[in-house]
């Protein structure tokens, strides 16, 4: 069985930071690999290493510069990558869900997986909406907020959603399908130096969506991001000010007052 | 194409409290519009979920009988095709996690925009600005889209609806296509039982992902013990097996109540804000004086866990 990873490299933002326009400015910008997308790629790399899967394939969307990040997923162990980039792309604010959806879905149609895994949301622009859609347009079965996956070579995979408030649904679902994976549900490993060593070697395949036989049209944002702000506080916070010794202090006068210490 | 359809949440037999608060967001945007507010209730006892769901504002109720509990194929293919006998302007649905899970699909199969966890909603009749928050809460972003789309709400953002309605009920006959089900649900389970329950706690020490490593979980012991408080943390500790699930405050995890909560290297995600915001003293400990968590922390340190865990430690020992 082949299954392939949705990865994106996310945007970091330092404690303090400008916007400039719609964006946050460059300086204050670091990149990683999303967190949710890490968990995804654990999970395939087990399912491969347990003899379920034989092959890891993936993709991600974005420009040269996250290479770096694509190595990561295959220095884990997926066996090649493939990034989609357009120079279209480079004007656009906002790829939307539909957006990715279209991008994504040719290379679903390309690569004919089984199993697509995908994080539940990016960590910076937080649509969780992405792996649901893909399903819907290709036609494939799905799940969303998944933290735990059965598979025994059948083509049905058991999980579990998690759901609000401790409660987890059980479920069954055919193949081929898009999960949607939720952190926790493994434990994400450490790229190996070996590992380092061998995603130099393996094969990343840079797409256009010419080479997808994708529009440019259909990736046409519906959504407009028009502004970005630093949320408005409505905290009336009392900050402590000075040494830790003063500040734990204040802390321990709280608590003593509350009654809730000794 | 002015009205707008909005679709309750329930699980084993109750509503969530979010089907009463999309119904105000739903108002809001249909007074805009100046068409009806449409609700969809779907699977379960829905004739009960409808006498409940028929607050002030509402103008019908869609009961689709259909299961007992939620599947995404059935809310997907009801939800289409009260779009197509409806034809309302939004679809509004709970940025749930089930909502989620059929949201996506309903927005792509009519082929509509999809705007998720909308904390903020405006529209002039055309054009529709959604507020929505980026990079864990950091910034806040308006975004616009003209014309139909599908909306889904944050929890807890709109108040819930009150008062009793005179809306019209009806069964909507759907025509589910059971062929194309593909998933099944086949039951529940509660996580997270154990040797504490941190819900009844009076004082919360609640660590995040600031603490950087397991071993540095000890100064953290340290304190509780010190000052006879209950452990419990945000979801990256209990993610990496550091602590056990019944630890974790958040959606996913315990709603807690405290006298006092300190939340020391959390940063506040709205997930996490979830479970502890009805704490009734808040105190933060972070380094990052913007942390979302200082919008609803009574008293904040910005400075170094590692500084001023150890000086409590010592205040009371
Ligand atoms: C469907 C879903 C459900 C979820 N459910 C939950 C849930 O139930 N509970 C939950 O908690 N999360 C939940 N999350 C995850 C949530 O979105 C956040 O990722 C998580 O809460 C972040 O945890 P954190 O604040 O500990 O870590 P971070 O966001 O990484 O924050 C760490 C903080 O520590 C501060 N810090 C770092 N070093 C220091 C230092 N030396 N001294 C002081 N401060 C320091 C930083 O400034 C930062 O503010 C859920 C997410 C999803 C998508």
């Amino acid at each position: 069985m082949k299954i392939l990873v949705t990865v994106k490299e996310v945007a970091t933002v330092e404690d303090e930071f400008e916007i400039d326009g719609t964006e946050i400015a460059d300086q204050y910008l670091g990149a990683d690999l999303n967190e949710w997308d890490d968990y995804a790629v654990e999970e395939a790399v087990q399912l491969q290493e347990a003899g379920i899967a034989d092959e890891v394939v993936t993709v991600t969307i974005g420009p040269e510069d996250c290479e770096q990040t694509i190595r990561q997923a295959l220095a884990k162990g997926a066996d090649r990558a493939v990034r989609v980039w357009d120079d279209s792309f480079a004007d656009v604010d906002l790829l939307d869900v539909n957006a990715k959806t279209e991008i994504l879905s040719a290379v679903v149609e390309a690569e004919d997986p089984d199993l697509v895994l995908t994080g539940v949301q990016a960590g910076d622009d937080s649509f969780a909406a992405t792996g649901v859609s893909v399903a819907e347009n290709v036609g494939f079965q799905w799940g969303a907020v998944v933290n735990h996956l059965d598979h025994d070579l059948g083509d049905v995979v058991s999980v579990r959603r998690e759901l609000e408030g401790g409660v987890e649904e059980l479920s069954e679902i055919e193949l081929p399908a898009v999960l949607t994976i939720q952190t926790g549900i493994n434990e994400p490993r450490y790229a190996s130096l070996r590992g380092i060593r061998q995603a130099q070697r393996k094969e990343l395949d840079v797409q256009t969506l010419a080479d997808l036989g994708v529009d440019e049209s259909a990736i046409e944002s519906e959504l407009d991001l028009t502004d970005m702000y630093e949320p408005e506080s409505e905290s009336d916070v009392t900050v402590w000010e000075g040494s830790a010794d003063d500040t734990a202090a204040e802390l321990g006068e709280l608590l003593r007052d509350k009654g809730v210490a000794q | 194409m002015t009205d707008v359809l909005a679709v309750a949440d329930h699980r084993r037999g109750d509503l969530r409290d979010v089907s009463y608060e999309i119904i105000t967001a739903g108002r809001e945007l249909a007074d805009e519009t100046g068409g009806d507010l449409h609700v969809a209730v779907i699977s379960g006892t829905v004739d009960d979920f409808a006498d409940k769901l028929n607050r002030d504002g509402v103008d019908a109720i869609h009961t689709v009988s259909h299961g007992e509990e939620f599947n995404h194929d059935v809310y997907t293919q009801t939800i289409t095709q009260l779009y197509d006998e409806l034809a309302p302007q939004y679809v509004l649905t709970p940025n749930s996690v089930n909502g989620l899970d059929y949201a996506p699909a309903v927005a792509n199969q009519l082929d509509l925009p999809i705007v998720t966890d909308t904390v903020g909603l405006e529209t002039d009749g055309d054009t529709l600005v959604a507020t929505r928050e980026m990079y864990g809460g950091k910034v806040e972003t308006t975004n616009e889209l003209e014309g139909d789309a599908v909306v889904t709400i944050r929890g807890a953002e709109w108040p819930a609806a009150e008062g009793t309605g005179d809306a019209a009920v009806e069964a909507f006959d759907a025509d589910i296509d059971e062929d194309t089900i593909g998933s099944t649900v086949n039951g529940f389970e509660e996580v997270g039982g154990g040797d504490v329950d941190i819900s009844e706690a009076e004082l919360l020490v609640s660590i995040g992902r600031g603490i950087e490593e397991e071993e540095n979980l000890d100064l953290i012991r340290d304190l509780a013990d010190a000052l006879g408080a209950t452990l419990s943390s945000s979801r990256p500790i209990v993610d990496n097996g550091w602590l056990p699930k019944n630890r974790q405050v958040g959606q996913s995890g315990k709603v807690v109540t405290p006298d006092v909560y300190i939340a020391i290297g959390i940063s506040g995600a709205v997930q996490h804000v979830a479970g502890m915001k009805g704490s009734d003293t808040i105190v933060a400990i972070n380094t990052d004086p913007n942390a979302p968590i200082m919008d609803i922390a009574d008293y904040a340190i910005h400075d170094d866990l590692f500084d001023v865990v150890p000086a409590l430690v010592e205040e009371f020992e």
